[in-house]
């Protein structure tokens, strides 16, 4: 077990400075100079090279590679260019509202997609899984701002139920908080709950053929406890694997969702980011995603070993 | 990631190339209802994007002052570059500079099909050429594709949306930017697919033969990954016109005066309250032209892949 843990920590090293070259390279092989960028319109030849040897964008590439996943190493993103503030702060002041939607969404997906899943599984072929693999297609190809925008215009607008948009803080009080959040989490798990449901009907579908579950009926067990004590639970590990994988559409889904509903995420960070050119906080915010999503898998492969003790490392 | 689910899905994708090659796979495509129903919902799209200049279009970057903020179905006037003026019928309104709704949405069209298009093009073809590589020449096998583990774990949406904000946003740029988080998906499922096919007796045949590398990977490999490389391509397609769509809608896209569906409902959200019909009318035709493309890949899969087809 603990050697396992080692070898899969260790497998996370070079996925993660592979990450962290592509990064630094992305940003490297964009024609524009950041200097130029950063000095403005305005700025003459000299203050332009003035602000390249301040950033070391006068040495040898490998160099300024070296100095820059050095300072990476101690956390320090380096400065913004628009905001004037470290990379590290900033994310940090954008976190709240984007764990929190994050947080909701999968709480509302895994909720809902799970007994859709097992309830399509079981009924393998009906009127009820017939509509669930239908509607799973379209909450693939419903794009989240479409569908942000018809719940607004319906729950927000003709019902006035909920706020169209913005973000509360949760040091304001719970109440306010959850109400800004209840649509944008909405909106965000319709592709995820579609993912979700998919591959536990998949999965629980395939456990139904086993051998226990004629063992578990055959000796009289009530079917809700076959269905999910025998069949779901030895379902667990593609749907706990895929809900790993979706977190990548997660983080996808963040960064338009947050535009729509005017949250002061780490989305919205990363579009003006973009917007502003403003090269660190770009990088800064790619490397965190990335960073999270590498975690996340990390943390999914691990749990194997509780969801299935046939699992040995 | 090494994860199960990816792998699974690789193995069993290496049914599908089995499945061409059995007589009738054409055949069972046809018959499909899947294929049939998106196949024919895309078909009505190209239509629309050839013919959308005869379509009761006027040219989309045209405007006038007296039409703002028309409502659907209501007539206006619209002024030609020549300086004529047009009586029009605004079938779905127009926005705050009194731009044809109707003919933005039509010409949009154009723009999501080629982006879809050429971006599963470009992902395959690089696709392809590492998957070979990486699947064919053992030493370069290892670099590749950690290479490749790297990008994945890049979210696909922020590689693109930091390569277009980067490069200035231009077709090609989008196209490429669409492409490239795509391209470890690919190159993965091709080196697969050439790791299984590489052990088959008329591989080692022509290996004994001395055939050259290179015509064995482009003679009697490459031609067996077509079927899964055709589903996958499906689905590259529909994620394309959807990010496009979205890069557009971001305001990091292709610039505004192009009249893509992203674009269209970028400039509508801000009068969503009003006029809410300028963000519905292109959302509906992208979630339509998605919708079609995902069945026809469903439709392929099911037909192609018929380990894969039971499982998802």
């Amino acid at each position: 077990m603990y050697s396992f843990l080692a070898r899969r920590l260790l497998a996370t090293i070079p996925v993660l400075l592979v990450v962290a070259v592509l990064v630094f390279l992305l940003l490297r092989l964009t024609p524009g100079d950041p200097a130029a960028i950063l000095a403005g319109d305005a700025a003459s030849t000299e203050q332009i090279a003035r602000i390249r040897a301040s950033l070391g964008l006068d040495r040898p590439i490998l160099v300024q590679f070296g100095i820059w996943f050095g300072n990476l190493l101690s956390g320090d993103l380096g400065e913004s260019f628009y905001y004037k503030q470290r990379v590290t702060d900033l994310i940090g002041q954008r976190l709240e509202p984007t764990v929190s939607l994050a947080a909701f969404t999968i709480l509302i997906a895994v909720l809902v997609s799970v007994p859709l899943g097992v309830a399509a599984a079981w009924r393998f072929g009906g009127w009820f899984d017939r509509m669930l693999m239908g509607f799973s297609v379209l909450g693939f190809s419903v794009p989240v701002f479409v569908l942000a925008y018809i719940l607004i215009w319906f729950v927000s607008l003709k019902l006035g139920l909920l706020p169209v948009q913005g973000y509360q803080r949760l040091a304001d009080g719970f109440w306010p908080y959850f109400r800004h959040l209840i649509l944008p989490s909405v909106t965000l798990s319709v592709i995820y709950i579609a993912l979700i449901a998919r591959v536990t009907r998949a999965s629980v579908l395939e456990a139904l053929g086993e051998d226990y579950i004629r063992t578990a009926r055959a000796k009289g067990l009530p079917e809700l406890r076959v269905v999910v004590r025998h069949a779901l639970a030895n379902a667990a590990v593609p749907i706990v694997t895929v809900i790993g994988i979706g977190v990548a559409l997660l983080i996808g889904g963040v960064v338009v969702t947050e535009s729509v509903y005017a949250i002061p995420g780490l989305g919205r960070l990363t579009v003006d980011a973009v917007l502003a050119r403003d090269f660190p906080t770009i990088q800064g915010v790619i490397l965190f995603f990335s960073f999270v999503y590498v975690l996340v898998n990390l943390l999914v492969d691990l749990s194997y070993v509780f969801l299935d003790p046939r699992i040995r490392y | 990631m090494d994860t199960p689910g990816l792998k699974q899905y690789e193995a069993l994708s290496v049914e599908s190339a089995a499945a061409l090659r059995q007589e009738g796979a054409w055949r069972r495509v046809q018959r499909s209802w899947s294929v049939r129903i998106g196949g024919t919902a895309l078909v009505v799209l190209v239509a629309v994007a050839l013919a959308a200049p005869w379509l009761g279009t006027v040219d989309p970057a045209l405007f006038d002052a007296g039409s703002r903020d028309l409502l659907p179905g209501e007539r206006g006037e619209i002024t030609t570059l020549e300086g004529a003026t047009l009586h029009h019928k605004f079938l779905m309104g127009s926005d705050s500079f009194g731009r044809d709704i109707y003919s933005r949405v039509v010409y949009g069209t154009r723009v999501s099909l080629i982006v879809g298009v050429c971006a599963a093009l470009v992902a395959l073809a690089f696709g392809i050429v590492f998957g070979l590589c990486a699947g064919y020449l053992r030493w370069l096998d290892g670099i590749l594709m950690r290479v490749m583990d790297g990008l994945m774990a890049i979210p696909a949406i922020l590689i693109a949306i930091a390569l277009v904000g980067l490069w200035r946003a231009s077709l090609v740029t989008v196209i490429v930017a669409i492409a490239v988080p795509e391209i470890p998906r690919v190159t993965r499922l091709v080196r697969s697919l050439v790791l299984t096919i590489r052990e088959e007796p008329y591989v080692e045949a022509a290996i004994a033969l001395g055939t050259p590398t290179w015509k064995i990977m482009l003679g009697h490999i490459l031609p067996n990954t077509v079927a899964p490389l055709v589903v996958q391509g499906t689905f590259i397609c529909a994620s394309a016109i959807l990010v496009e769509a979205i890069l557009s809608f971001l305001g990091v896209g292709l610039p505004p005066d192009i009249p893509t569906w992203g674009n269209i409902m970028a400039e509508g959200r801000i009068q969503f309250v009003s006029y809410p019909h300028n963000v519905f009318f292109p959302g509906v035709f992208l979630a339509v032209t998605v919708l079609a493309v995902n069945i026809l890949g469903d439709g392929l899969r099911d037909t192609l892949d018929p380990r894969m087809a039971r499982r998802v």
